[in-house]
């Protein structure tokens, strides 16, 4: 089993979301976050002030799967997220000890899907 | 003479029809997604700022100044002429620039209702352009044919109180326009978008409920018994729409919902408008109770079959209940309520439904047209709709490099 996190542009997740349901992938965590990487921030503007370097919007999507799903995932995420610019984002793939379902208390691979 | 209650009233009910404007633009921004609340905000700001400017400049007088034509005089620009003597002929009790700064204000929030059929789409840059334009040849020309001296449809008898053909019926038709050119917003197959924020939804619903009595009762342009009627009146049709609403989606859906309420009742004032000052109480409930009935099925049924993207339903509640208040007044009016007004079809005067119908019809011909042509022109010279990524990332940002909201401090 394995936990997939990236972080994307927000403006990219309907994408990437659309590229999951098509490999059946549609067990996903979504939260708002704030971070940056290489990218420079946006520049907004108030009331002339300009501020730059910002912390960025990203999504970050939680996503466990079993291993044969792992390939395909990457895929879609990548297919769905991807301009070629900075700031596109990371997929980041974890080693998943252990999965429970709290409402059967299922363990393992039958637990995920 | 200058009577100093009407002037008084006149001009409070000025700041009142003003405030709906935001009142607006809270209703509408509430509606749409996070990434878009600023734009709507700005819109509906800078439609203030822009139409107060071409109202005084040549908007008040291309609307009213007398003459037989599309539109009215040049012999008011810059509002020569319109002093703080009273115009006898619109108002002959208050100062004409009360009349046309109360004017002013219904200028201001006819386009802005427009705003909600191509919400989070659409270039600032041609938002300005495309709203100066509509301003200067659909309102003004059909301001001035339905209100002005001289107007063809005035003389032929036209009844529209406060204007549920020239604000209502031609915003909600310019909105269909708008949003049928314009297309869909992208990703909405999979999810169409919540609101992003419902209690803003409802603030403007109180604010535009508020202001709506300087909108009708206002229209009487003075403080007298028909505008106790006006107000009477206004305030039981939107509380009659707004019950019904919320039955029709109980018995409907199982729940009623505080966005339904607030829908209903915005209909229920949008179908008063015309009406207002020619109807008395009772058919002001059967006008309510059944506009939520028209608008409901416009934007439940109609909406999703036909497949555009009104995307806060400017025409499913703005033109849906205009062209029904403007037909109500034809079937309710009574002399008994406005002597200066006239006898509807309930009153033994089939005419003037006919007249009402025509006055519909006229102002739906045109405004598509003219609208249409607008559209086109605007989207000629500097495109309309903002590229892909632009949408994606909200207009908030992209347009006006500002949000709304932050994530941390």
């Amino acid at each position: 089993m394995k936990l997939v996190i990236a972080i994307i542009q927000p403006y990219k997740l309907e994408e990437v979301k659309g590229e999951l349901y098509k490999i059946d992938v549609n067990l996903i965590t979504v939260s708002e976050v704030l971070g940056h990487g290489r990218q420079m921030g946006v520049t907004e503007v108030y009331r002339g002030a300009k501020e730059t370097g910002n912390l960025l919007r990203k999504i970050r999507l939680e996503i466990a799967i079993n291993d044969s799903y792992l390939e395909p995932t990457i895929k879609a995420i990548t297919k769905g997220a991807k301009t070629g610019e900075t700031g596109d984002g990371k997929i980041f793939v974890l080693d998943l000890k252990e999965c429970v379902r709290i409402r059967t208390e299922e363990r393992g691979s039958v637990a995920i899907g | 003479m200058i009577n100093s209650g009407d002037t008084a009233w006149v001009l409070v009910s000025s700041a009142l029809v003003l405030l709906m404007t935001p009142g607006l633009a809270f209703f509408y921004g509430g509606m749409v997604r996070r990434k878009n609340m600023l734009s709507i905000l700005m819109q509906c700001f800078i439609v203030m700022c822009v139409l107060s400017v071409q109202w005084v400049l040549y908007g008040y007088s291309l609307s009213f100044a007398p003459a037989k034509g599309f539109w009215g005089g040049f012999g008011w620009l810059g509002l020569n002429g319109v002093g703080l003597e009273p115009y006898a002929d619109y108002a002959g009790t208050i100062p004409h620039q009360a009349f046309m700064i109360f004017q002013a204000m219904f200028a201001i929030i006819t386009p802005a209702l427009i705003i909600g059929a191509f919400a989070e789409r659409m270039k600032f840059s041609a938002f300005l352009l495309f709203t100066i334009l509509w301003a200067t040849f659909v309102y003004d020309p059909l301001c001035h044919w339905v209100w002005g001296m001289g107007g063809w449809l005035r003389n032929m008898g036209a009844l529209d109180f406060a204007g549920g053909t020239v604000v209502h019926i031609n915003a909600g038709i310019a909105a269909l326009v708008t949003a049928l050119v314009i297309g869909k917003r992208k990703n909405l197959d999979h999810n169409a978008p919540a609101p992003h924020n419902l209690p803003f939804v409802v603030l403007g619903t109180g604010l535009l409920w508020f202001g709506w009595f300087g909108f009708n009762a206002g229209s009487a342009l003075g403080a007298n018994g028909l505008a106790v009627n006006a107000f009477v009146v206004t305030n039981t049709a939107a509380a009659a729409a707004g019950l019904s609403w919320a039955v029709i989606e109980w018995v409907k859906n199982g729940k009623p919902t505080m966005f339904g309420v607030a829908s209903g009742a915005v209909a229920g004032l949008v179908a008063i408008t015309p009406a207002a000052g020619y109807v008395s109480v009772v058919p002001a409930i059967v006008i309510g109770l059944l506009v939520s009935v028209f608008c409901f099925i416009a934007v439940t049924v109609i909406k999703p079959k036909l497949g555009y993207d009104d995307s806060l339903d400017a025409f499913g509640v703005h033109c849906v209940g205009g062209i029904w208040g403007a037909l109500a007044t034809g079937l309710f009016a009574s002399k008994a309520v406005n002597p200066a007004g006239a006898d509807g079809l309930f009153f033994g005067n089939p005419k003037q439904l006919l007249i009402q119908l025509i006055t519909v019809l006229v102002t739906i011909g045109y405004t598509l047209v003219v609208t249409f042509v607008i559209y086109k022109v605007v989207d000629l010279l500097i495109g309309v709709r903002v590229g892909e990524k632009e949408e994606m990332m909200g207009l908030d940002l992209t347009q006006h490099r500002e949000r709304a909201y932050t994530v941390l401090e």
